[in-house]
Order: structure tokens, then C-alpha cells, then sequence
């Protein structure tokens, strides 16, 4: 960011218009801190997963899968914010307006398909109750031959 | 605005002339259009959310087809935790290797880039290694996409991480010559922006992959 590195941006901003970066850098500041705290955290975050599963620590397989979700969800903030560089005042707010619909499309999509997926099969499981055994049925079929 | 046109047709009317020459021309593309600031920046990050689209149509399959084994193996038949937790440890370390090779962007330092660029390069190859063998393994034990339901969502939805981070690298490497030819420019920073960001998108859709397949799989 020094006093030479915008002199010499200043050539550029000749034939461009000088609207993409006012400081001779592109995108948002990128911090050594800032990237350690990201890793760091991440480590913790995916190491803690793997351990319970591969160490069988949570016994209730529905306690699992809702523990191992949230750590997904918090590691994926923390790179959303650590390595993404996301904030509500990035690009005027843009880039987190289109991600909450994002997330929310994603989630309707994905709880949705689940959902109404879970339901079909359940309801055409093989041992679903079926109110006439095959051999009925052929009788009946042949009974019904002989009405007309 | 309604009043405006409306005065202007009456203009028109009275003159009783064309249009065309009564009418002032009027300037419609300024010479200088108004730009959002850090236009790309925005744009890319669009195209990643559409990206996450595909990404949710295909975890949403898996979710759907993950216990159709069809007979077949099952994930804790198959999944080597282990394999998956080294290969996870890989695309985390490209993604830290590459902030520092954007801190090194921004310190204008082209050779620093470059390096850290290619260590992040050779991160992603080991990934990108590690997950064909596991592929290779699978289909060689006859766990191949064809076995079961849950396997062809399995491999869809791997696979389609796996394509991303190829073309991830073909970029990668693509942009380290344009760098090495022409130094770190405008242009070249606003491109490295952007794969830094595919590179961690990449980064947060294997966070779902090893939690929501492997992690969940295996329990």
C-alpha cells in the first residue's frame, strides 16, 4: 500500500475508470490473523467429528448425526468468514443477501426432498399391507370373467 | 416521467414536423457508467451460489438414495475414515496455503505468490490422488456406480466435488503462468480473487461431502 504502488496504479486508472480498487488491491484485505484463526478453528472443528465417529463416542445414532450437523454448520461459518472474507458490508450487502437466499433455497430444497421422498417410500414399502393376496386376486379376475 | 413525455409529444404535435428532428437527441449511455464497485467480486460470488444449487440438488439425492444399498455394501462397509480424514487434512491446508498466497498478493511480492500458489497446487493433486485411488479401490472391490443406488449417488456427488477441484487446478495452473508472465497486474489479482474464493467455496461443499456422506455414513 505504498506511496509507489499508487503512482504506479495511477497509469492504470488512465484508460480504466479506477472503480474496481482505490487502494491497488483487489478484493477484501486478507489478514495473516486472520487466516490463522480460520485454520485453527477449522483443525478443531473437523478434528472433533472424525474422533467421535471413528473413536464411537456418541452411542444414539440420532445424537450423532445432530451433533455432527451442528459442527458442520459452525465450521462452515467459520470459513464463510475466515477465508471467505464474508460480512454484511461487502459489496453493499449483496454478497450476504444472496447467500441467506441461498441458504434458505438450499434448505427448502434439501428438507423438502427428504421429506417428501421419506413419505413416498414409506408408503410403497414391500411389506406394506395390501388388502388381497396375489392368488384372491386371480380368482377374483376370474370370477369377474364369468359376470358378463 | 409520465409528464415529461407527455409535454415532449405535445412539443412534437405542435412543431408538426418528424419526430426526428424536433425532438433534441438525448444521450442515453453516459460516458462513464455507473459501476458497482468491485463488480467481478460480486458476480463471482453469484455464480458460486448457483453453484451451490447443484451442489444441494445432489447432496439432496444423496440424502434421498444414501440406504438403497440394493444388497449391496453399505458406507460402513466401505468408507476408510481414515483416508477421508488425510484427505480432508489436504484440501484444509490448500485452502490456508492459499491465504497466504493472497496475503503475498497483497504484499506485491510475485515470487511469494507463485510459491504458495504452487503449494496449494500440489495440496489439491494429493486430494485430487487420494480420492481416485478411493474411487479405483471401490470399483476394483465392485463398489463401482453401477452397484447400487446409493453408490451412483455416492460417486455423482464425490465425483462432481472432484471435478471442481480439477478444473480448480487447471486454473491454478493457468494463472500462475499469466502471473509469471505479466506479474501481478490488475487483471491477475482480480483473477486470483476469484479462484481464491472457488477455492474455498470448493473447501465448505467438502465440509457437507465428509460430514454428511462419510461421517454420517459410517455411524
Amino acid at each position: 500500500m505504498g506511496a509507489a504502488q499508487h503512482t504506479a496504479h495511477a497509469g492504470h486508472d488512465g484508460h480504466g475508470h479506477g472503480h474496481d480498487d482505490h487502494h491497488g488491491d483487489v478484493g477484501p484485505h486478507s489478514s495473516f490473523s486472520g487466516y490463522m484463526v480460520g485454520f485453527v478453528l477449522a483443525i478443531i472443528l473437523t478434528a472433533i467429528p472424525f474422533w467421535l465417529v471413528m473413536a464411537k463416542v456418541i452411542a444414539d445414532r440420532n445424537t450423532a448425526v445432530l451433533v455432527l450437523g451442528a459442527f458442520a454448520v459452525v465450521q462452515i461459518l467459520v470459513h464463510m468468514v475466515c477465508f471467505l472474507h464474508m460480512n454484511g458490508k461487502v459489496e453493499g450487502g449483496w454478497t450476504l443477501l444472496s447467500t441467506i437466499f441461498t441458504v434458505v433455497f438450499v434448505a427448502i430444497a434439501i428438507s423438502g426432498t427428504l421429506w417428501v421422498m421419506f413419505h413416498m417410500n414409506a408408503n410403497m414399502m414391500p411389506g406394506h399391507p395390501t388388502p388381497t393376496p396375489p392368488t384372491q386376486t386371480e380368482s377374483g379376475a376370474a370370477a369377474g370373467h364369468h359376470t358378463p | 416521467m409520465s409528464d415529461i413525455t407527455y409535454n415532449q409529444a405535445a412539443a412534437a404535435i405542435t412543431a408538426g414536423g418528424p419526430t426526428g428532428a424536433t425532438l433534441p437527441r438525448r444521450e442515453y449511455h453516459l460516458a462513464h457508467e455507473p459501476h458497482p464497485e468491485n463488480g467481478t467480486a460480486l458476480g463471482f460470488w453469484l455464480y458460486l451460489m448457483s453453484d451451490c444449487l447443484i451442489f444441494a440438488a445432489l447432496f439432496a439425492t444423496y440424502g434421498v438414495l444414501g440406504r438403497s444399498y440394493a444388497a449391496g455394501p453399505t458406507g460402513a462397509q466401505l468408507f476408510d475414515l481414515t483416508l477421508v480424514a488425510i484427505n480432508t487434512a489436504f484440501l484444509l491446508l490448500s485452502s490456508i496455503t492459499f491465504g497466504f498466497a493472497m496475503i503475498k498478493k497483497q504484499q506485491n511480492n510475485v515470487n511469494g505468490t507463485l510459491l504458495w500458489l504452487a503449494i496449494t497446487g500440489v495440496f489439491g493433486l494429493c486430494f485430487l490422488g487420494l480420492e481416485l485411488y478411493e474411487f479405483h479401490h471401490l470399483i476394483h472391490q465392485g463398489a463401482g456406480p453401477q452397484r447400487s443406488a446409493f453408490l451412483s449417488a455416492f460417486f455423482t456427488l464425490v465425483g462432481t466435488h472432484g471435478l471442481h477441484v480439477t478444473f480448480g487446478l487447471i486454473w491454478l495452473v493457468v494463472l500462475m503462468i499469466q502471473i509469471s508472465k505479466h506479474g501481478l497486474i490488475h487483471e491477475n489479482k482480480r483473477r486470483l480473487m476469484c479462484l481464491s474464493m472457488f477455492w474455498h467455496f470448493l473447501d465448505v461443499v467438502w465440509i457437507g461431502v465428509f460430514t454428511f456422506v462419510y461421517l454420517m455414513g459410517v455411524l
